[in-house]
């Protein structure tokens, strides 16, 4: 085994009260893999990814990132948040710090980076998602495409190791989600680990190892693109891939 | 046919003063009536109103007997302005408090001049060094001769229990707002109920109890200056409030904020500090600024337990036998006074809102 393991999901399950989310959740996402999670709304994506950085907490089961299990212990919560960056749908920008302050904020009080260091990166970052010219605007005075580039910027100044997206073209107007998916595209050639909630299949198939169906809380099918597209063997997926594609 | 391609600019809108009034104040029959009647309150308010205050008003003189005109007599405020200014402050000692005050005038005149450097420090300087030098110039130490709290008067009394209230509230209205929402109940059930009792009690009860029970509570001998005590009721009745208004704030800030900070690794206090808090305490700008005015206006209760503020003062030196009957002039001077004091404090809550004003 060359392949180094970076998440570990071992038979996860969540309520929200009455509501089973995740239901025996089972997964290995290797070093440089990209996945990519589809299903229909409500069908537990968010909540699958969440868990990893611990935004939810899972009841049963077992997650383990880059070695270290998450528990209830805030020291190996932190840590692996620092391991791993998150996108989400609506930006979620800090709307009172400049797009620069909000690159920088978390290198310089979570990783301690010196001031002038950590602004540096933070253009450096921002120059490659091609908003450097931006960098001293506030979040409100950016276009939908823009906030969401800044904000992968933002996560991608902590240097993590794996990026998780949710859904980050869902709240775009459609001229801007190519803008988006080829910052993403960029991420994922330069061998970042990814897992992607999307509905974009051609950017699934574009990059993705992997693609996993999601219904009810569970994983229905999990395929390289090819088979996924060509030969789905759940009922559901088909139903799902008919509607969508 | 040719088109004429000319940029179109936005329609002109030529009103000129006639423009303006018909627009704004002879709409219709309505608005007319109500310009009218309000043109008509004013002409009967304002005239007597300025003749008293300036055109007949007494200005030079040292005694009631100098008051000779119909106006206002303003010798009385001017003879006593020592007293209403400063209490019973030791009049060699005075320069101690206008110490004081020049401190604080300078550091706040640099705040408020845009684009200069090291506001920070100004800001650290008056929130930590700036304290002390106010303990020990006012009520001595350090070699300075000691002035009892109970010689404290005037608008410097109400200064320094409406500064102390106002600045010692709001961190601590900011850690009962954060408690309240905590998730550990203990801590959240502690904050609720210091929140609510003292949210039920009338601040003057607050006074009093300060004043006459608290000391039964505390063993033999361990006697709090009255000032301090007061100064604990204030600000703890201030804090209870400035936290549910912090409370608002951070009921109104959406979950992605917390989630966002959260995925970039930062810890409560970090979030908190750095994300959450200046959000929404940049919302709540307004109705923290009620907050102090309110605490500012409500000092003048101090009275009830013996201390002579400000309004107390005025309404003190009117009882002198030598100026009996200047009520009016007292009570008209304090509300002038307060007003400019609340109405700077209204005007900087604009001011502040407009400059941390980023969009959302
Ligand atoms: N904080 C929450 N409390 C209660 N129910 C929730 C919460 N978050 C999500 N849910 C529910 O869990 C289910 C899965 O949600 P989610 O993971 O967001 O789905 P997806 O991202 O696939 O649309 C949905 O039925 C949703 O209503
Ligand atoms: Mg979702």
């Amino acid at each position: 085994m060359s392949s180094e393991l970076m998440i570990e999901m071992k038979n996860v399950h969540k309520w929200f009260g009455e509501l089973h989310v995740l239901n025996d959740i089972n997964l290995e996402i290797n070093k440089g893999e990209k996945i990519v999670i589809c299903g229909p709304s409500g069908s537990g994506k968010s909540t699958l990814i969440r868990c990893i950085n611990r935004l939810e907490e899972h009841q049963r089961g077992n997650i383990i990132v880059e070695g270290t299990e998450l528990t209830n212990d805030s020291r190996s919560i932190e840590r692996i948040r620092g391991e791993v960056g998150m996108v989400f749908q609506q930006f979620n920008l800090f709307p009172h710090l400049s797009i620069l302050d909000n690159c920088s904020l978390a290198p310089i009080w979570v990783r301690k980076l010196p001031k002038a260091e950590a602004k540096e990166k933070a253009m450096e970052y921002l120059k490659r998602v091609q908003i450097d010219d931006q960098a001293h605007k506030y979040p409100a005075q950016l276009s939908g495409g823009q906030q969401q580039r800044a904000a992968i910027a933002r996560a991608l100044c902590m240097e993590p190791r794996i990026m998780l997206f949710d859904e980050p073209t869902s709240a775009l107007d459609p001229e801007m989600i190519k803008e988006v998916l080829d910052v993403m595209v960029g991420l994922a050639q330069g061998g970042m680990t990814m897992i992607v909630v999307t509905h974009e299949m051609g950017f699934a198939k574009e990059v993705a190892d992997s693609i996993i169906f999601m219904d009810e809380g569970q994983i229905v099918e999990a395929k390289n693109p090819k088979d996924f597209f060509d030969n789905p063997e759940s009922e559901r997926t088909k139903t799902f891939l008919s509607q969508i594609l | 046919m040719s088109t004429t391609n000319k940029e179109i600019g936005p329609p002109v809108i030529e009103l000129g003063v006639m423009g303006w009034l018909r627009k704004n104040l002879f709409s219709n029959w309505y608005n007319s009536l109500l310009t009218i009647s309000g043109l008509y309150l004013l002409y009967i308010l304002i005239p007597p109103l300025v003749n008293w205050i300036f055109l007949d008003a007494n200005f030079v003189g040292s005694t009631r007997d100098d008051c000779t005109n119909e106006g206002a007599c303003w010798i009385f405020i001017q003879q006593n302005i020592k007293l209403i200014f400063y209490g019973l402050y030791p009049t060699e000692e005075l320069w101690r408090v206008n110490f004081v005050y020049l401190i604080l005038l300078i550091s706040g005149i640099y705040l408020l001049i845009p684009n200069l450097k090291r506001k920070g420090w100004v800001g650290a300087f008056l929130l930590i060094i700036f304290p002390i030098i106010c303990v020990v110039m006012l009520s001595g130490g350090l070699g300075l001769e000691a002035v009892e709290t109970r010689l404290w008067g005037g608008l410097f009394l109400t200064l320094v229990i409406a500064g102390v209230g106002i600045v010692l509230s709001l961190p601590i209205g900011v850690m009962l707002a954060l408690g309240r929402r905590s998730k550990l109940p203990v801590v959240s059930l502690l904050c609720t109920i210091f929140i609510e009792i003292w949210r039920g009690v009338p601040l003057i009860t607050v006074l009093f109890m300060a004043s006459n029970m608290f000391p039964l509570f505390m063993p033999e001998g361990v006697n709090f200056d009255k000032l301090i005590r007061a100064l604990i009721g204030v600000m703890f009745f201030s804090a209870a409030y400035l936290a549910e208004v912090v409370r608002g704030g951070l009921q109104a800030m959406p979950k992605g904020q917390y989630e966002a900070s959260q995925a970039v690794g930062l810890t409560y206090w970090r979030m908190m500090a750095l994300v959450i808090l200046p959000q929404s305490l940049k919302m709540v700008i307004p109705a923290i600024i009620g907050s102090f005015i309110a605490i500012f206006k409500d000092t003048t209760l101090v009275l009830v337990i013996g201390l002579f503020d400000f309004l107390g003062i005025i309404q003190f030196v009117g009882t002198n036998p030598d100026w009996l009957g200047f009520s009016h002039e007292g009570y008209v001077f304090a509300a002038a006074v307060f007003w400019v004091f609340c109405y700077a404090m209204s005007w900087y809550s604009q001011r502040l809102e407009k400059k941390l004003d980023t969009g959302r």
